[in-house]
């Protein structure tokens, strides 16, 4: 090796070594916390699980979802097993494998909410939308989910417009609602 | 070096010896869906089930394939705690998966019978093995878990082809729900026992740990002829 790069090649393992050696991804970094030369092998599957968890979130965040070619080249990166994403991937709900809309509109249909009418408001609005609970919609603006509870019932029925919380909900004042906060298209 | 009490026996194992080893050092027979002997234990399928306490303290189940031999530990293998929570596993695997052999002879070993649950037909029991056959023996991760409750099954990274499969089959090799049983899968009860009628070709008979040779070779001729 020649005597110039030998000093940055130890760096580099000193670096690698206390893990703050990072990967890019599109010329951004994905998150600090993840470094296959920490935290890989059996016994600490936890903290590997984690940072792929940190991961996810930081490819989600960018994409509004889990591109299948973003994952796998994710995983040849950072040597992570594509299987290992894979699980976490579809183990939690908040991450997403199909394209999501623009726009996320969640209506709860926890008890609390459905004593007061939550089911109506889903049907209004998967009505207005044009789209089933869970589907989105063909332009790719507008998903609509339900959850089981937001731990909010005091202000059922709940409509959550992208994280925006509107208790209270009534079907007479839906469209006007949804219009204000949505491009919504007028027939 | 630890010392316990293993069915009234003073034993000693080494120290990091989990229960179901130590039993099956001294030749208790534990029965087990998810262990072997090449890979991690798991703790999934809860077969092996042991009733271990402190002298003086409180009696729990434990699964014995993941539990650590500890010093003055009481251990019961076979005792009827024990015996009716398995005999109530094997029901729930026989109910969830009644084409497997591995379960029907379980189910034939232990008496069980009847199937009490609504009847499924599932082709796997989620006891892992083939997940840990894939990375710890075939170093391929090829295979893994996806989804999670109700909707957790096994499959590949986007359900399609891996690329890391070398199509070894090694997950098929270990699969105990791949293990199809002796009247073939379309058997229209759940429960076999085809084998419960037949004598051990044992010395000794008891009801709950009887010890004949697995496989039993009486079952084995018959169905050879
Ligand atoms: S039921 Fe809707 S917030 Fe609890
Ligand atoms: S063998 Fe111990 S839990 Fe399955």
């Amino acid at each position: 090796m020649e005597e110039k790069y030998q000093d940055e090649f130890e760096e580099f393992l000193k670096a690698l070594e206390n893990g703050e050696v990072t990967a890019e991804y599109d010329g951004k970094e994905i998150s600090e916390a993840v470094c296959p030369a920490n935290g890989s092998g059996k016994g600490d599957n936890n903290e590997e699980n984690n940072s792929i968890v940190s991961l996810l979130q930081e490819i989600q965040k960018e994409h509004h979802y889990l591109p299948a070619d973003v994952l796998k080249e994710v995983a040849e990166k950072r040597n992570i097993p594509l299987m290992d994403i894979y699980s976490v991937a579809t183990f939690y709900k908040s991450f997403s494998l199909e394209p999501v809309g623009k726009h996320k509109i969640v209506c709860c249909s926890g008890t609390a909410c459905h004593v007061r009418g939550g089911k109506k408001i889903t049907g209004e609005i998967s009505r207005l939308l044009k789209i089933k609970p869970g589907e989105t919609s063909k332009d790719r603006l507008f998903s609509l989910e339900t959850v089981s509870c937001l731990g909010a019932c005091a202000l059922a029925p709940l409509v959550v417009v992208d994280g925006e919380y509107c208790g209270n909900m009534a079907t007479s004042r839906i469209e006007s609602f949804l219009e204000e906060r949505l491009p919504l298209q007028k027939e | 070096m630890v010392n316990l009490t293993l069915n009234g026996l003073e034993i000693t194992v080494e120290k990091g010896t989990t229960l179901l080893e130590a039993a099956k050092f001294y030749g208790i027979e534990i029965p087990t869906l998810c262990y072997d002997e090449a890979l991690s234990p798991y703790g999934a399928c809860r077969l092996c089930l042991v009733e271990v306490s402190k002298p003086g303290g409180r009696s729990k189940l434990v699964s014995s394939c993941t539990y650590p031999a500890m010093e003055g530990l009481v251990v019961r293998t076979h005792s009827e705690r024990v015996m009716k929570a398995r005999r109530l596993l094997i029901e729930l695997y026989l109910a969830t998966c009644p084409s497997s052999k591995t379960i029907q002879d379980l189910a034939s070993k232990y008496h069980v019978t009847k199937v009490r649950f609504t009847q499924k037909h599932e082709d796997c029991i989620l006891c892992g093995l083939c997940v840990r056959m894939c990375e710890e023996q075939m170093q391929a991760k090829a295979i893994g878990f996806v989804n999670r409750g109700a909707e957790r099954r096994i499959s590949t990274p986007f359900d399609a082809k891996s690329d890391e499969c070398r199509l070894c089959g090694g997950c098929i090799y270990i699969c105990p729900a791949c293990r199809l049983r002796c009247q073939g899968p379309n058997e229209e009860s759940p429960v076999c026992n085809a084998c419960l009628n037949l004598s051990p070709p044992c010395l000794d008979q008891y009801d709950d740990a009887m010890c004949y040779m697995d496989p039993c070779v009486a079952c084995e001729l018959k169905i050879q002829k």
